[in-house]
């Protein structure tokens, strides 16, 4: 909350393993020497550092005891998003393959670091929760979508009470890949603006502990109000031009809130700063609200993080509803004129009291949620 | 949670399509194990069709042959992909390239590497814009996946489509994490029960161990516990029974899926 009102980013140029190429990433350097919890060492990789230390934040342990308390742990449910989980560990022993067989080191362990379930597999055991889990990898907007998983599970009676959260380290697998589609800037992102070009990765994560909403526990409370799920169906790694997938997600999004577009006060938007993502939101986003609700991306903060974008943009969009602060955008210099919505650059302090926020990735993979207090 | 069969596909070492699978399950042929039978969905476009790796082709021949079945129109549906690996050949040739220089990783190569490439692929050569998610359990990935469509099924009362596929790692992970062959199943699930549902299901999450069921074919056996998402053959199996039948598939942390099984 400190940096999003100081407007002080996380990017730095990239100086992470041996990579060689020119660009800025929001690199996390206390993940280099940290471990993991030693009676869970097999599950020590980058990932799964990241994963632990955000654990560790803001008395995050002491909320899920207290639930765990209240439900029991098998009835708390564990959905998390994340795109390339432990890969880092399997790149680097990639290079340490036996000469004589071809074999991977002793030292490497695939369930419990690369699988994509790695990541519930260590944060269950790290929580001692015993409730239904699984991992969502639908690209960046993985760690917006279990919102949905959650609320689905908690709805049918599956589970009581949920951590969503997302995780996302920094790899050579997302760095080179990036640079291979020439979507990754040389310089730090500048989402919206007229000469953005492309992406600054990041590495980030985010939990949260959804319980259901009751009368007693609803006044004044920051709530999941709704969500909104779609598909492209256009191309693997560029968006749809008229935003097709996008302007879906939002409007499904209202609609499972019972919301009007007047009734949202502030979108955070995707924005990761490429030529064709912000184009194609601009379009679904004007055609949804025009240019009546402010917004903004927050990657020029934090940076591209993939598939923990979702989570931790859900939290700095309740911190939005919390503090009365809306966040406007760093390194934009000029907005784009091409875009006909209300772009903020600069911070505010404005109360505000409903979010929507907005998560799209790879295979055509949307996701729109609404946080805030109720109308 | 009570959902409605509609359509299943089936693509597996000898089992080539559901026609062909039905009569060995039910134990009305010999199951014989043979290499299984990839071949590129006619759903794609060419550009598509091009990129597309082992792993999507059996998602997309699962997929199609299910909802072929169902009769239902493939822009309707929803879909659950879930898979331990996804593209795993891709991911080991990117990991290759990776370890020596130049670390020239192809565009196609790295979005073909998301877990969710196949539901991409899938949501344009189906022309759906429903909703689509992609999960990953490692052993129970295709408990994960039955659960999470049961729930859409029963709380967003929508039709999904729910697609498990695996496919081998190569070496050096195949030591890691063998997998014994290329296997995918399709399930079209639905709320209601209409003129196309071939069975009712009643899908419960249970806590507690219990013994999960095993086939009883021993080649069969070996492909369930040889590949992730064939620890779904037992419902298929199931399906052939022809009168009511329970399952249990495993989860985590001890607990399970138990699945009663009625025809219509």
């Amino acid at each position: 909350m400190e940096s999003l009102r100081a407007r002080r980013s996380g990017l730095n140029p990239c100086a992470f393993e041996d990579v060689d190429l020119e660009t800025y990433i929001a690199k996390i350097e206390a993940l280099d020497s940290y471990r993991v919890r030693l009676d869970l060492s097999a599950y020590d990789c980058r990932n799964n550092r990241l994963a632990q230390l955000c654990l560790e934040q803001d008395g995050f342990p002491d909320a899920v005891s207290a639930a765990k308390s209240k439900y029991g742990a098998a009835r708390i449910g564990l959905f998390l998003g994340t795109s390339t989980s432990g890969i880092l560990q399997t790149e680097l022993a990639y290079r340490r393959l036996d000469t004589q067989t071809g074999a991977l080191p002793p030292s490497f362990h695939y369930a419990e670091t690369q699988n994509t379930y790695s990541l519930a597999g260590f944060v269950s055991r790290y929580l001692g929760l015993h409730g239904p889990s699984f991992v969502v990898s639908s690209a960046c907007s993985s760690s917006a979508k279990v919102f949905a998983n959650a609320a689905r599970m908690m709805a049918a009676g599956v589970c009581d009470a949920a951590v969503v959260g997302g995780v996302d380290s920094l790899c050579l697998s997302t760095l080179y890949g990036f640079n291979s589609l020439g979507l990754m800037s040389r310089f730090p992102c500048r989402p919206y603006d007229a000469e953005r070009d492309g992406i600054s990765i990041g590495e980030g994560a985010g939990f949260v502990l959804l319980e259901r909403a009751t009368a007693a526990n609803t006044p004044g409370a920051i709530l999941l109000l709704g969500i909104g799920e779609s598909s492209d169906a256009y191309h693997m790694s560029t968006p749809h031009p008229e935003g097709l997938g996008a302007r879906l997600a939002m409007q499904r999004a209202l609609a499972s809130a019972g919301l009007q577009t007047g009734e949202i006060d502030y979108i955070n938007l995707h924005g990761t700063a490429t030529k064709s993502n912000d184009a194609s939101e601009a379009r679904a986003v004007a055609d949804v609200f025009g240019d009546l609700v402010s917004c903004s991306s927050t990657k020029g903060w934090t940076g591209h993080l993939l598939g923990a974008a979702g989570i931790t943009e859900a939290i700095i969009s309740m911190l939005a509803v919390e503090q009365g602060f809306v966040p406007g955008s760093l390194n934009t210099q000029r907005v784009d004129p091409a875009m006909a919505i209300d772009y903020l650059i600069e911070n505010s302090a404005r109360s505000i009291n409903r979010v929507l926020s907005n998560s799209f990735g790879f295979g055509g993979s949307n996701c729109s949620l609404v946080l805030g207090r109720q109308a | 949670m009570r959902l409605y069969v509609e359509g299943i596909g089936l693509l597996g070492p000898g089992l080539d399509g559901w026609m062909a699978g039905r009569a060995i399950l039910s134990g009305a042929a010999v199951y014989l194990a043979a290499p299984t039978n990839l071949r590129t969905s006619n759903m794609l476009p060419a550009a598509e069709r091009r990129r597309a790796g082992g792993p999507i082709k059996l998602a997309l021949a699962v997929g199609q042959e299910a909802i072929l079945q169902a009769g239902r129109d493939s822009t309707t549906v929803a879909t659950v992909f879930t898979s331990s690996g996804g593209d795993n050949d891709n991911v080991h040739a990117i990991n290759s390239i990776l370890a020596t220089a130049p670390r020239e990783v192809s565009p196609t190569r790295f979005h073909n590497s998301v877990h969710n490439a196949a539901a991409g692929y899938w949501c344009i050569a189906a022309g759906t814009h429903e909703p689509s998610t992609s999960l990953c359990a490692h052993d129970a990935s295709f408990a994960a996946g039955l659960l999470e469509s049961a729930v859409q099924v029963t709380v967003d009362d929508a039709v999904v489509a729910l697609i498990a596929y695996d496919h081998p790692h190569p070496e050096p992970m195949h030591r890691e994490r063998p997998i014994a062959a290329p296997f995918g199943m399709g399930l079209i699930l639905a709320g209601r029960r209409n003129e196309r549902s071939l069975a009712m299901l009643e899908v419960d999450f249970v806590s507690g161990t219990a013994h999960e069921t095993a086939m009883q074919d021993a080649a069969l056996e070996a492909l369930r516990i040889g590949v992730p998402a064939a620890r779904g053959l037992p419902l298929l199996a199931a399906l052939t029974v022809g009168g009511p039948a329970q399952i249990r598939i495993a989860y985590f942390s001890g607990h399970h899926l138990n699945v009663r099984v009625t025809p219509c």
